[in-house]
């Protein structure tokens, strides 16, 4: 435990460690060095993807049209649940500082209460975290990919979205997945998907008010929706995949990148929250155990404090780059 | 280990008593600016979309500027940062606002290179 509390042993030789040249702990100050590095790489994957935004500027999937939303209701509600998540962690930002708070007027039973707030907020977030995948995952519409990569989406004429099975026709077939047990072991496919790519085709041309809506942008930032002869076209000369969801290879909202992103900048997130939780389980428990009350102080709180705050800052520009610009 | 808090917001115009009125304060300005942010991002005023100033539409300008303001609060008075010597402050601060800088432009413009070259290149990527 020497390493973690700094005591008051070396006081007043400069070289010993007992000067604060900042005033602030050795334990505080290694924790703003964390911090700090861990801003950078986070600034790394936002710029990364900033990146690739501008790569493709002109044909970057809509946030608003990909999470829309919300557990146990049927609807449209863009933005409705991330920001709920981003009022769940603020909150429990708010939480982890009365804690901090009620730390230094060393109020044993309110830090172990307002821990034990912070650790439940932390909790929703991460679950909350883990259906927004799992619906991202699971895909809301269906697409058709193009041979270069491209992603082609169905509307109908008034504009509104059509699900790959409001109009593709059921063929008979024998189409049956490829697995590794039925030829050479490093050789098989994916799981066939609903509908497939003939199936998808077939309904299409049957149905006279089908669009095709391809991903590049119109000036008003809005997608641009095919006529019915181009949408035709389109389909039968480069319609190659039906893509259900996302993955990191195949993303019926748009550019592969996006999906990877999502998954990498999100993940990475909610690892840190995760981790979060975890730490301030094992600080409650100190709490609770009444390590602090002993050691006469809550510096202990007051670090992974910080942490918590800085998970919840970074979720802030997450939120403005991910789901907002 | 009882600190002393600095228990003024906005350059010293909103004072509070102690420091659980601070956080509950600052609480909710942040809740508030999220707000403004979610109903500007389902509603989108025209004006603003249209409006841009340097290549970037006036929404996500504001989205940008509100997210620092955000950033601003919960390092100064969720992290303590406003009770911290002046020497930690600038180290970790513009430590960081300088390398991030560097690097968003530098990619953001390697990006939009790229972009350019996809766009006027002889080179058809729609198909």
């Amino acid at each position: 435990m020497d390493t973690t509390v700094t005591n008051n042993d070396a006081e007043g030789t400069t070289w010993g460690g007992g000067n604060k040249p900042l005033r602030a702990s050795y334990g505080k100050l290694m924790m703003w060095f964390f911090i700090l590095s861990d801003a950078l790489t986070f600034s790394g994957f936002l710029a990364a993807y900033g990146f690739s935004r501008f790569k493709f500027i002109d044909a970057w999937p809509i946030a608003d049209e990909v999470f829309t939303h919300v557990p146990f209701i049927h609807g449209n509600f863009p933005m409705i649940y991330v920001a709920f998540m981003t009022f769940v962690l603020i909150m429990s930002s708010v939480t982890m500082v009365l804690a901090v708070d009620a730390g230094h007027h060393l109020k044993h039973k309110s830090v172990a209460f307002y821990m034990f707030l912070t650790i439940i907020g932390g909790i929703i977030f991460v679950g909350s975290q883990g259906w927004e995948w799992a619906t991202f995952i699971k895909g809301d519409y269906g697409a058709v990919e193009t041979k270069g990569g491209k992603i082609l989406q169905f509307v109908d004429t008034d504009g509104n979205r059509m699900a790959l099975g409001d109009f593709a026709i059921t063929q008979v077939g024998e189409r049956e997945q490829h697995l590794n047990k039925n030829g050479v072991w490093f050789s098989d496919e994916a799981a066939p998907t609903t509908y497939s790519i003939e199936e998808v085709k077939a309904g299409f041309e049957a149905t006279p008010n089908a669009l095709i809506r391809i991903q590049t942008l119109t000036e008003n930032g809005e997608k641009t929706v095919l006529s019915r002869e181009e949408s035709l076209a389109k389909l039968a000369k480069d319609g190659k995949l039906v893509v259900e969801g996302a993955n990191l290879i195949h993303n019926e909202y748009g550019a592969p990148l996006f999906a990877d992103f999502f998954f990498f900048i999100t993940g990475f997130h909610g690892f840190h929250v995760f981790s979060g939780v975890m730490i301030n389980i094992i600080i409650f428990f100190n709490v609770v155990l009444g390590t602090y009350e002993r050691r006469g102080h809550y510096e202990m709180v007051e670090k992974v404090g910080l942490y918590w705050h800085f998970v919840d800052l970074v979720w802030v520009f997450v939120f403005t780059f991910f789901y907002l610009v | 280990m009882a600190h002393e808090h600095k228990l003024a917001i906005f350059r010293g115009t909103l004072k509070f008593k102690n420091n659980i009125q601070k956080i509950w304060g600052v609480l909710i300005f942040l809740s508030i600016i999220t707000a403004v942010e979610v109903v500007l991002g389902i509603i989108k005023p025209e004006f603003l979309i249209e409006t841009t100033f340097i290549r970037m539409k006036l929404l996500n300008w504001i989205f940008i500027i509100l997210t620092i303001v955000k950033a601003y609060y919960i390092t100064w008075d969720f992290m303590h940062m406003r009770d911290e010597v002046k020497g930690l402050r600038r180290a970790v601060v513009w430590t960081g606002i300088f390398l991030i800088s560097y690097l968003v432009f530098i990619l953001l413009t390697e990006g939009d290179y790229i972009f350019e070259v996809y766009n006027t290149g002889f080179q058809s990527w729609n198909f």
